[in-house]
């Protein structure tokens, strides 16, 4: 059923540009993974103190606040150069279980972090030190596993 | 023995040869290289932000010192181990890869600073431990390990494409030289 839009995704100027380029593909994905590297880091500093770990003289409201700028950054660098790569090759795309594995636990795991995970940040965070509940240290690791979930999708797009 | 024949002695080993070879070991070792920027170069990041007092501003370096530094070492275990291991599987073209020696750069370059940090700037961190706005040296030195290590990714990521590898001639005489490649002389 969406194949047929996949399809048409082959037609759009902005893939086709990438496509017949040498470099394009290799600089926008090496782009790709230095947004990564950032979003790892603004998602790990507050999963980590969520579990307990890390910054743990602070609250996690704090440290959320002050690594949200660059989740933002690093979410909108991941889709500006994500998108072009997917409009590369969107019928290999549509053939590949790891990118439907990839979308399918992205959509949750952004779900996630601005439904659920934001809520208990600042619902649920006591002032250090007293030890979080269980319920916050399940949604650090909950993320942290999405979020790895969805980079490993993502290699393994490449391998199929 | 050169370098060189140190690498073709190595891709002719058993372990390396399976490694090449193996279906699965290699795309797995490879990703755990890639999964692990999440918390190295990740926390590095962080780290490096808050060295530019734009993250993290209320926490002390010292505190950032002890509590997140850890992490970085942690992941870099990770990278080296797995590093090591991509090397050892396709040891002679990675050798004569132009990307693997700027990456190897950049990395001893990254070495350097974060010796020079911890050696002439740290030691001072009691004048300025709760300053958002730290001394120009410890600026720089974060802005300078950003700036390496997205060279690094970069480089590292280049590695996984032939445009200059020795095998595919003619390439520019700079090339051939910074890779090493052995060229027959043209006639």
């Amino acid at each position: 059923m969406l194949l047929p839009f996949f399809q048409w995704c082959e037609t759009v100027w902005l893939g086709r540009v990438v496509v017949e380029s040498l470099w394009l593909f290799p600089v926008i994905e090496a782009v790709h993974l230095l947004a990564l590297s950032v979003l790892g880091g603004a998602v790990l500093i507050v999963d980590l103190r969520m579990l307990g770990a890390g910054l743990t003289h602070r609250s996690v409201p704090e440290i959320a606040r002050s690594a949200r700028p660059y989740l933002i950054g690093a979410l909108a660098g991941m889709i500006v150069t994500g998108v072009p790569l997917f409009l590369s090759e969107p019928t290999k795309c549509y053939y590949s279980n790891a990118f439907w594995v990839k979308m399918t636990t992205l959509a949750i795991a952004l779900l996630f972090t601005f439904t659920i995970r934001a809520t208990a940040i600042v619902v649920d965070s006591p002032e250090p030190p007293v030890r979080n509940t269980a319920r916050l240290r399940l949604i650090g690791a909950l993320s942290i596993a999405l979020w790895v979930t969805v980079a490993a999708a993502g290699r393994w797009i490449g391998f199929s | 023995m050169s370098l060189l024949a140190f690498c073709e002695w190595l891709a002719a080993t058993e372990g390396s040869t399976a490694l090449r070879e193996s279906l699965m070991m290699y795309p797995l070792v490879e990703s755990t290289h890639v999964l692990f920027l999440l918390l190295f170069v990740g926390m590095t990041v962080i780290w490096d932000l808050r060295l530019l007092g734009l993250a993290m501003k209320e926490v002390s370096i010292t505190e950032m010192a002890a509590r997140v530094l850890p992490w970085v070492r942690a992941g870099f275990v990770v990278m080296i181990t797995t590093g090591i291991l991509l090397v050892y599987a396709i040891p002679v073209r990675t050798y004569q890869s132009v990307w693997f020696r700027a990456k190897m750069i950049f990395l001893i370059l990254a070495f350097i600073n974060i010796w020079y940090f911890h050696a002439r700037v740290l030691p001072h961190v009691a004048a300025w431990d709760r300053d958002v706005r730290l001394p120009k040296a410890a600026r720089r030195a974060g802005l300078a390990s950003i700036v390496l290590w997205a060279l690094i990714i970069v480089a590292g990521r280049f590695i996984a494409y032939n445009w200059f590898d020795c095998d595919i001639q003619p390439q520019p005489a700079f090339v051939n030289w910074f890779a090493g490649c052995v060229v027959p002389p043209v006639q």
